[in-house]
């Protein structure tokens, strides 16, 4: 069976698409069989981000519907083999993401995959709540702000209460938070949340610290997940959650401000 | 740190403290509130039903606090009676 991940969030603009992009190429490099799927219908981005909008000729949808075969939807990237998209319609009504529907989707999948990695849309509304309920683990994104910090403290809520997990009473879904457009320079002069803080508050297992990077949105803007560009702080970030998510104890990495030269040091920043 | 730092840390301590702070505040009381059992406000409501056979006590006059710690559950009930002129 196949290891179900979603990553959530709660509050939009948060980076869950960037980050599930990262997460399913991260995993298929190592050479895991893997497979992501975009939940947020209606309103589809994750084929953008990944670069295979072009591609797409059937979606989650069509498969849940029986209009299309699973193979026929799913989208082979075309720089690893082992990575599969599976992308959202744009149109049709969100609830057409039946519960039944999606679990046979994801035990279809289960057969032939390592890892099944869950776009989740924002909000706590039926596509969110669908992203989640099959989860084995999730991924909570959040940027180091108030209101982003208080919608993943609900979100745990809701990953603890209105799962699959939690309604057979197995082992709770494992959660892990990933903080994201982080900012050393602006958390050295106390106007950011620091990781601490943001731990302290949620006291979640830290899978990762992505700083604030030009690299995601240049990323975006070519189709190509920022984890596959290696220069840059956000990709090498990208790679270490994915290596601590493996099991891998890497220490955190980009958390301290650039050092800058005498200066600047003299007459601060 | 610089050394217009040490001039700068005394004079504006930064909106992180402040974010954390209530940040802190407002999950431990999301938190409490998540955890009440789902009955609350039916039984607030009924408590509520019962009293106002006898007693003509404002809407809000029920009060249902529920606390949890590790071994222990606390339910509060708070029933606010209108003063002596108010009774029939």
């Amino acid at each position: 069976m196949a290891r179900i991940i979603v990553i959530t969030s709660g509050k939009g603009g948060v980076g869950k698409t960037t980050t599930a992009a990262a997460m399913a190429m991260g995993l298929a490099q190592r050479g895991h069989r893997t497979v992501v799927i975009d939940f947020d219908v209606g309103l589809r981005n994750l084929d953008l981000i990944m670069g295979c909008e072009r591609r797409v000729v059937y979606d989650f949808v069509n498969v849940i519907n029986g209009e299309a075969n699973l193979n026929q939807a799913l989208i082979r990237d075309k720089r690893c083999d082992s990575l599969y998209v599976l992308p959202a319609s744009q149109t049709r009504d969100k609830e057409a993401l039946t519960q039944e529907g999606v679990g046979k989707v994801l035990e279809d999948l289960g057969k032939g995959y390592d890892y099944i990695v869950c776009d989740s849309p924002a909000g706590i509304e039926h596509g969110a709540t669908m992203a989640m309920y099959f989860a084995d683990d999730a991924v909570v994104v959040t940027n180091p702000e108030v209101s982003s910090v208080r919608d993943s403290d609900r979100m745990l809520g809701i990953l603890a209460s209105k799962s699959r997990r939690a309604e057979q009473n197995d082992e709770p879904i494992k959660e892990h938070l990933l903080l994201t457009r982080y900012s050393p320079e602006r958390v050295e002069r106390g106007e950011m949340l620091s990781v601490n803080d943001v731990q302290e508050i949620l006291s979640l297992n830290l899978l990762g610290v992505i700083p604030e990077s030009q690299a995601v949105l240049n990323a975006s803007n070519a189709g190509i997940p920022v984890v596959l560009d290696n220069e840059s702080n956000a990709g090498m970030a990208y790679n270490d959650m994915v290596s601590r998510y493996l099991g891998e104890d890497l220490p955190m990495r980009f958390l301290d401000a650039e050092r800058k030269g005498i200066f600047s040091r003299i007459f601060g920043g | 740190m610089g050394l217009l730092d040490v001039f700068r840390s005394n004079r504006n301590k930064g909106s992180a403290s402040v974010a954390k702070e209530r940040l802190q505040i407002l999950v431990a009381h999301d938190r409490a509130f998540r955890n009440r059992p789902s009955y609350l406000p039916k039984l607030q409501q009924e408590i509520l039903e019962v009293i106002r056979k006898y007693v003509e006590v404002d809407l809000d006059a029920v009060s249902v606090n529920y606390e949890q710690d590790e071994d222990q559950e606390f339910l509060e009930l708070n029933i606010v009676l209108p003063d002596a002129a108010g009774r029939t």
